[in-house]
């Protein structure tokens, strides 16, 4: 496969990659190429959501993008998330519940929440459930993530009413 | 990545009066529990778990626990500190943990077996209350009054009637003071708590929304390689011939061979890969059992001579009782090999530094680690070290560590430090498995529903909850080891499913034939008060007895005590037309002592059950010739948001108790619970773990 450079934009940040394979999965390069490790492995085939991404806003698993579907364009990543040093409402609300245990799908599913909360301001828990099942959590037994995704629209309306 | 320099011996290792407190955590107080020695006079590494604890108060005003256990998850390091909080009574953000670094912190036996609260909390509220006892004498010199005049609070000490107060930095200051601790030094009930016993979120919640938690697979060094190693194609094989010399490898890549060990060092994780994969390597495969004929293979190869694991407890005469009973039931239940899935894979990072060797690696038992790196790597044990940081879960799937001495071997032939991390296949195969329980139970009743005759013998799947918490004169229980064909180890809770999920069924067997409730039987044969306190406390928060039958619809109970703590839970379940199965709601009463953090406590129990009903439903390893035939995600399903049926969970708080496990015990009656639901709505007894392999319930009674 050939090396390529080209340019993707980070988190708002123009980032300039040289001599990465077109097809190195867009989730090495975030963590071995630009050291963005909040973003995490977990399986590899797109079965856990542990390395969930926004790709030009949408929800993707960067395992399974290639590098090269990913030139160009706009990626956001769990790092992206914190504007001005202060948490998002999906980051505050996962938070102030605790709804992790190891965290290490946490920052997978804050994306993937995030994005949700975009589409749908308002959801409902079905739309919770079926936005989050590609995401894989082994600690805490989901519910209170459930919670987390409803404060966070709570908090969202909150800010976008003052 | 440890701000804490390396000693020139590893603490425990070290009589605690020559330990370098104060050279590296500067000047102050230490209070010192002394631990044992590992494998020395008085401990080994199946001694009483208890391996001590420090304390230290600096000059700077930092107040630091040293605790041997791990945190991989289970939410020890918070309910740790406040319970070191509660004793230095001080916020708990005020203090910090250092825990799983094997040279400065005390010897642990590993993070299993629900232990840290049971041991590791008293050992560090020991500490505490000496430091804190420590720094109220300090105060009685400066000020001149008696310690009883005294009180530690909000990080000074001070006069009880109020006046003098003195900030524990500035009594400490310039001071090194070393308090070695009684351990009859006395600690705070519970009771008196507060810090402790309130709903505590996680310490380090920041770190881990904001993606800023480094584990294992996240650390980095300067000059960091990265290593892959070469497995077996199948559980048995050994290596023949590698079909190159190592010095030819690839451009970028550095092939290393240390007898049976072979890896690949490179810049990258998938060159690494990419140079092993094309290797002509060839390999003499020993002939392995199939699923299809595991359960013959185990009963027809016992393990001689391993007596991991094993139990046998008998009383009065089983057979003489059993022909003589009412009602009697004779049954063999089943559970599969199954996985831990944690969702970090294991990972290490190895550095040399000279002769000595420093791995960071997400293991549950560092000091075993330690031993086993040192064995592998033929050097001095003082001359490593090992430190977790945090670690994406375990499950008791990271005991052994791999992925550690394969980087140790790897860094030093490489000389650069090396990270080796699983992929999702490696970590189901290169791992280990939860073992495969063959379960032969008879059991009878006599007239008045009592039970009178119990033989219980579970083979190879180990020896936790074997014990049955029923009265029964007459009995026999067992646990046995086979020559399993796939690598098996701990599990969370291991056999105590499988062994809870086989007498729960059967004694819910013997109720039907008896013509009892499932909850009277329990009633009438239950030894133990405090798992009939949560058996009725739980049958009444569920409505057990105003339950309204319809078509398609089950109840289930079961009850089980395990690591100290007690549950019951009632499972409703749901049978379809096309007999899908819906899991429609689990009521669990759960009591383990004393409640350290509740917010966690719930949050352990709620994903212990999550996690059972994976195992209960649907998980399962399958092989065929020594080779895993479902090593990924997409082939293993576990519990994902919409398997969640809705968990309803009481706790129940006994302050009057000390703290018990918590991690394992909220599983154990998920399965029976379910299974007895099952049994309920279609009268069908299924008595294989995972009960619905397809997701439907089979039209016919299993064998």
């Amino acid at each position: 496969m050939v090396d390529s450079s080209g340019t993707v934009r980070v988190n708002g940040t123009i980032r300039k990659l040289a001599h990465v394979p077109l097809d190195r999965p867009l989730l090495a390069v975030l963590r071995n190429e630009l050291h963005l490790t909040g973003t995490k492995y977990g399986c590899g085939e797109g079965q856990c959501g542990a390395c969930t991404v926004l790709l030009d806003g949408s929800p993707v698993l960067s395992c399974q993008v290639p590098f090269s579907d990913a030139l160009g364009r706009d990626v956001t990543t769990i790092e992206g998330l914190v504007r001005e040093g202060t948490l998002s409402p999906v980051q505050r609300a996962f938070a102030e519940l605790g709804a992790f245990q190891c965290g290490y799908c946490t920052p997978g599913m804050i994306v993937a929440a995030t994005a949700l909360l975009r589409s749908r301001p308002e959801p409902s828990r079905d739309e919770i459930v079926s936005a989050l099942d590609r995401n894989l959590c082994r600690c805490c037994g989901y519910r209170r993530i459930l919670e987390a995704v409803e404060r966070a629209a709570a908090l969202a309306r909150g800010q976008a009413s003052r | 990545m440890n701000e804490i320099a390396r000693p020139a011996r590893p603490w425990d290792r070290t009589p605690p009066e020559r330990r370098e407190y104060f050279e590296l955590l500067g000047a102050g107080l230490v209070a010192v529990l002394p631990g044992r020695r590992p494998g020395g006079e008085g401990g080994s590494e199946w001694s009483p778990p208890t391996g001590g604890a420090w304390v230290h108060v600096g000059e700077d005003g930092r107040l630091r626990g040293f605790i041997g256990k791990a945190e991989v998850g289970q939410g020890t390091r918070t309910a740790l500190t406040l319970v070191l909080a509660e004793e230095l009574r001080v916020a708990p953000a005020r203090v910090e943990l250092v825990m799983g670094d094997t040279d400065l912190c005390p010897w642990d036996m590993g993070t299993f077996g629900s232990r840290s609260m049971p041991d590791a909390a008293p050992a560090l509220a020991l500490a505490g209350a000496g430091a804190r006892e420590g720094l109220v004498q300090l105060a009685s010199a400066r000020l001149g009054r008696p310690p009883t005049e005294l009180e530690a609070a909000d990080g000074e000490v001070r006069a009880r009637e109020g006046g003098a107060a003195l900030p524990f930095a500035e009594l400490v200051r310039g001071g090194r003071h070393r308090v070695l601790v009684d351990p009859a030094t006395r600690t705070t009930p519970p009771s008196n708590w507060t810090r402790a016993g309130r709903p505590t979120v996680d310490l380090g919640a920041e770190e881990v929304v904001t993606g800023r938690r480094r584990y294992a697979t996240d650390l980095d060094r300067p000059g960091m390689l990265h290593g892959a190693v070469l497995w077996p194609p199948s559980y048995g094989a050994r290596l023949r011939d590698l079909g190159v010399a190592p010095a030819s490898s690839a451009p970028g890549v550095q092939l290393v061979r240390e007898g049976e060990f072979v890896g690949a060092v490179a810049a990258s994780p998938l060159t690494a890969r990419a140079a092993l994969r094309v290797l002509p390597a060839t390999w003499d495969r020993t002939p392995q059992p199939s699923e299809r004929e595991i359960e013959e293979y185990l009963r027809s190869h016992p393990a001689e001579g391993d007596d991991w694991d094993t139990d046998d407890d008998q009383a009065g005469d089983v057979e003489t009782a059993l022909r003589g009973a009412r009602w009697t039931v004779s049954a063999t239940y089943r559970s599969s090999y199954i996985a831990h899935v944690p969702l970090e894979p294991q990972c290490a990072l190895a550095e040399w530094d000279s002769e000595r060797l420093t791995v960071w690696v997400g293991t549950q038992t560092p000091f075993r680690v330690r031993g086993e790196l040192a064995r592998t790597l033929a050097i001095a044990e003082e001359d490593v070290r090992v430190i977790v940081p945090p670690t994406g879960s375990g499950f008791g799937g990271k005991h052994a560590a791999p992925v550690a001495t394969a980087a140790a071997r790897l860094a030093r032939a490489a000389g650069h430090p090396v990270r080796v991390a699983f992929s999702r296949e490696e970590e189901f195969e290169h791992g280990y498995l939860r073992p495969m329980s063959v379960i032969d139970v008879r059991a009878g009743v006599g007239p008045s529903g009592d039970l009178v005759g119990w033989a219980f013998a579970n083979l190879n799947g180990g020896a936790a909850a074997l014990r049955a918490p029923y009265r029964v004169a007459n009995r026999r229980v067992r646990s046995t080891q086979a020559r399993s064909p796939l690598p098996q180890g701990s599990l969370r809770a291991l056999a105590a499913n499988p062994n809870n999920f086989a007498r729960e069924s059967v004694i819910d067997e013997l109720a039907g034939l008896a013509g009892l409730d499932p909850l009277v039987f329990r009633e009438r044969n239950l030894a133990d008060d405090r798992l009939l306190a949560v058996l009725r406390q739980v049958t009444a928060r569920a409505g057990w007895a105003g339950r309204s039958r319809s078509a398609g619809r089950g109840f289930g109970l079961a009850v089980g005590l395990e690591k100290g703590s007690r549950v019951a839970t009632v499972a409703e379940v749901s049978v379809g037309r096309d007999r899908r199965v819906q899991v429609d709601r689990l009521v669990s009463a759960f009591e383990a002592g004393a409640v350290v953090n509740p917010d966690n406590l719930r949050s352990q129990v709620e994903g212990a059950q999550t996690m059972a009903l994976g195992e209960a439903l649907y998980e399962a390893i399958h092989f065929d010739a020594g080779v895993l035939a479902n090593p990924r995600l997409s082939q293993y399903r576990v519990p994902r948001f919409s398997d969640l049926p809705e968990i309803d969970v009481e706790l129940i708080d006994r302050l009057d108790l000390p703290p018990a496990g918590a991690g394992e015990t909220p599983m154990i009656t998920v399965a029976p619970a379910v299974a007895n639901a099952l049994f309920d709505a279609s009268g069908l007894r299924l008595r294989s773990l995972p009960l619905l392999p397809s997701g439907r319930l089979p039209a016919a009674p299993q064998r």
